[in-house]
């Protein structure tokens, strides 16, 4: 719990002879950071806007099988009689099939909401994994210096010299095609990113008074750098982690279009979008509704993000709002 | 004697040069060190990827010598590729060539190998699909630099005006657009609906060369380019417009202001050039990484340019094709990165090179 929690669960008194001492205490009332940040992004419209949104699409994706129940389609379920028609191509949007079927007969809108799921998870998933592996190696790098620095940073320069896509192809074709791989792949090349700018912010926080007090007091390594140090660059960290979400979800759907992720029958974004692209010029439906889920939830958790990065640092400059 | 004093200040002043240049120089050297350091290791890693699993080559194998192969057919098809030998005498040949074979010279020598499929040199299939990669990339190139500094530029001089909030967004937009998606819905809109409505201006698909037919060589890549193009300028937006209003800021902007030179002059001279840097530097990044083959675009558009050719020859398991396009991705990168510190230096003389 942190301090801004605390005094935010402290009732303050409106009534009474005690209203105008209950004021004076709200004016001199110590904020957080914390609650700081929180305060501006509740001001941000459109942050707010963006939270209403990701919450309906995790709700998509946690109640998909009520989709399935309601119209009456698995997600894996072909419609080979309703849902394609004499021709053997898909059909449109109607009564139905609410946004058209795919090109096995299957509802388009059912799969849209399990194939969130999948986006969800990676994204977070790869996030988490890849946040964790560069804030180590940062805080390595920035807090042991030298001989540590100079190896981990030419290791981070290797990483970010390698072309990432290509990469990924030639690891998906030799271990084979699988959700693991796309986790792997963008945890792999996404971690130098954050290990400099976390390695960054070591090193202009290394040399504080603190941190020597700490050492003077005779914590080790491993405490300086976890509870004296973490801490005190967890913002840019918080602020990175919510913008990475977009790019690793976009990561995945790249990576399904390129057949590398999650394979078919099972429904996922990039491969329904892969799939459609062979037959756009037959059904715009099965091109355009999987992609509008992606953009507006990539847009949705851009605009979160540089709601973050506004709120923890009021001076950044404003994207959006 | 004056020949002797004419060499003594040749020395002297060639010193001289050599100590002006020696930061550079020195610079350079331990760059082009770590540059091809990073190639050896990305060459090894590729090299190890591809015979992680010995089942591998006997599928390549397979696959070359066909369905009906006898197991001896499949054998000798090992032997003529080199893919029994052990792991380290394997990436020797790639490096130096096979020892007595004049026409399988290695990396070294300047020869990327040849193919497994058809026997063409991957320094030719490289020559094939170069040009194709590379006009893609220098006309997005060219694009998004336009559209991200104009939209920037403009963005900053008005902050939070009705145009910076419109080019913001739309930057947004365009930011969290993936390519393919872009490019999958530029072809159902320009391509499909237009020609179904009787203007055939965009093609499906395809590459036509730049020699052939110029104005065909664009009517090709126009949608590639603007799909490429309109993803990254969005970032370049957001660069364009932060660094910008960093600038704008400046006491020697408020100097030239001050000065009455006009806005246009004090934008676009003295605010831009400064801006300009870290632009500059994003700019050799992403390029350098075109370079090397924009697989989605190239995909999306059947482009056969570097990224298209690498990833058939992944599903073909044509370990010399992916290996030389690796290396030569890894060298656009590897360079790009080194041309932009340079750069980085000439354009603001505060930055030392070390």
């Amino acid at each position: 719990m942190t301090v801004g929690d605390i005094i935010s669960q402290t009732p303050i008194p409106d009534e009474g002879p005690l209203a105008v001492e209950g004021e004076a205490a709200r004016k001199i009332e110590g904020r957080s950071p914390w609650r700081l940040a929180w305060e501006r992004l509740r001001r941000d419209r459109a942050a707010m806007v963006s939270i209403v949104v990701i919450v309906l699409i995790v709700a998509m994706a946690v109640f998909a099988p009520v989709f399935g129940s309601i119209t009456g389609h698995g997600p894996n379920q072909q419609f080979r009689q309703t849902g394609l028609n004499p021709e053997g191509f898909p059909t449109g949007p109607g009564s139905n099939f609410v946004l058209g079927t795919d090109d096995q007969g299957r509802d388009v809108l059912v799969r849209i909401a399990y194939g969130a799921r999948i986006s969800l998870i990676v994204g977070v998933l790869a996030t988490a994994i890849t946040v964790t592996i560069g804030v180590i190696v940062g805080l390595a790098a920035g807090y042991f210096g030298k001989i540590v620095d100079t190896i981990l940073t030419r290791v981070v320069d290797i990483f970010l010299s390698l072309p990432f896509l290509l990469f990924a192809i030639s690891l998906a074709s030799v271990v084979g095609p699988s959700l693991t791989i796309v986790i792997v792949v963008l945890a792999i090349f996404g971690w130098s990113t954050v290990a400099r700018i976390v390695r960054g912010q070591v090193l202009s926080i290394r040399e504080r008074e603190y941190i020597e007090a700490a050492r003077s007091l005779g914590a080790g390594s491993w405490r300086i750098m976890f509870i004296d140090i973490l801490p005190n660059i967890i913002a840019p960290i918080i602020v990175y982690t919510t913008l990475l979400i977009p790019v690793s979800i976009v990561g995945e759907a790249t990576l399904s279009f390129l057949g590398i992720g999650v394979q078919s029958p099972t429904a996922d974004w990039g491969q329904m979008i892969s799939d459609a692209s062979k037959y756009y010029t037959a059904a715009w439906w099965f091109l355009v509704f999987p992609s509008l889920a992606l953009l507006i939830t990539t847009l949705a958790f851009n605009i979160f993000g540089d709601g973050v990065r506004d709120a923890f640092d009021p001076r950044a400059d404003r994207m959006f709002g | 004697m004056t020949s002797g004093l004419w060499i003594a200040v040749a020395v002297l002043v060639a010193l001289g040069v050599a100590s002006l240049f020696y930061s550079m120089a020195r610079f350079l050297f331990r760059r082009i060190l770590l540059g091809v350091f990073v190639m050896w290791v990305v060459s090894m890693i590729v090299f190890g990827l591809f015979f992680w699993s010995p089942s591998g080559k006997l599928a390549v194998a397979q696959r070359i010598a066909g369905k009906q192969a006898t197991p001896q057919q499949v054998h000798a098809v090992l032997v003529r590729l080199h893919l029994n030998d052990s792991l380290p005498l394997q990436y020797w040949h790639f490096l130096w060539g096979i020892p007595g074979d004049k026409q399988s010279r290695g990396l070294l020598h300047g020869s990327l190998g040849y193919d497994f499929n058809y026997g063409l040199s991957v320094n030719h299939v490289v020559a094939q699909a170069a040009p194709i990669t590379l006009s893609l990339a220098l006309g997005a190139g060219i694009l998004w630099l336009a559209m991200g500094l104009l939209s920037g530029i403009l963005s900053a001089i008005r902050p939070r005006s009705i145009m910076d909030r419109a080019f913001t967004t739309l930057a947004l937009g365009f930011y969290s657009l993936p390519t393919f998606v872009l490019g999958l819905m530029l072809l159902l809109i320009f391509y499909f609906r237009l020609t179904k409505a009787g203007l055939s201006w965009f093609p499906a698909a395809g590459y036509a060369s730049f020699t052939g037919n110029p104005a065909n060589w664009a009517r090709h890549l126009l949608l590639p380019w603007f799909s490429l193009a309109a993803v990254t300028a969005a970032a370049y937006t957001r660069l364009t417009r932060g660094s910008m209003l960093d600038v704008l800021g400046e006491d020697y902007i408020r100097t030239a202001r001050a000065k009455g030179l006009s806005e246009r002059r004090v934008v676009f001279r003295h605010a831009l050039r400064a801006a300009l840097t870290p632009i500059v530097t994003q700019f050799g990044i992403d390029f350098g990484t075109l370079v090397g083959g924009a697989i989605i675009t190239e995909t999306v558009f059947s482009l056969p340019g570097l990224g298209y050719t690498a990833v058939n020859a992944i599903t073909l398991g044509d370990l010399p094709v992916i290996l030389g396009i690796t290396i030569l991705a890894t060298a656009a990168i590897v360079v790009a990165n080194i041309v932009v510190d340079v750069l980085y230096a000439v354009l603001d003389p505060r930055v030392r090179l070390h």
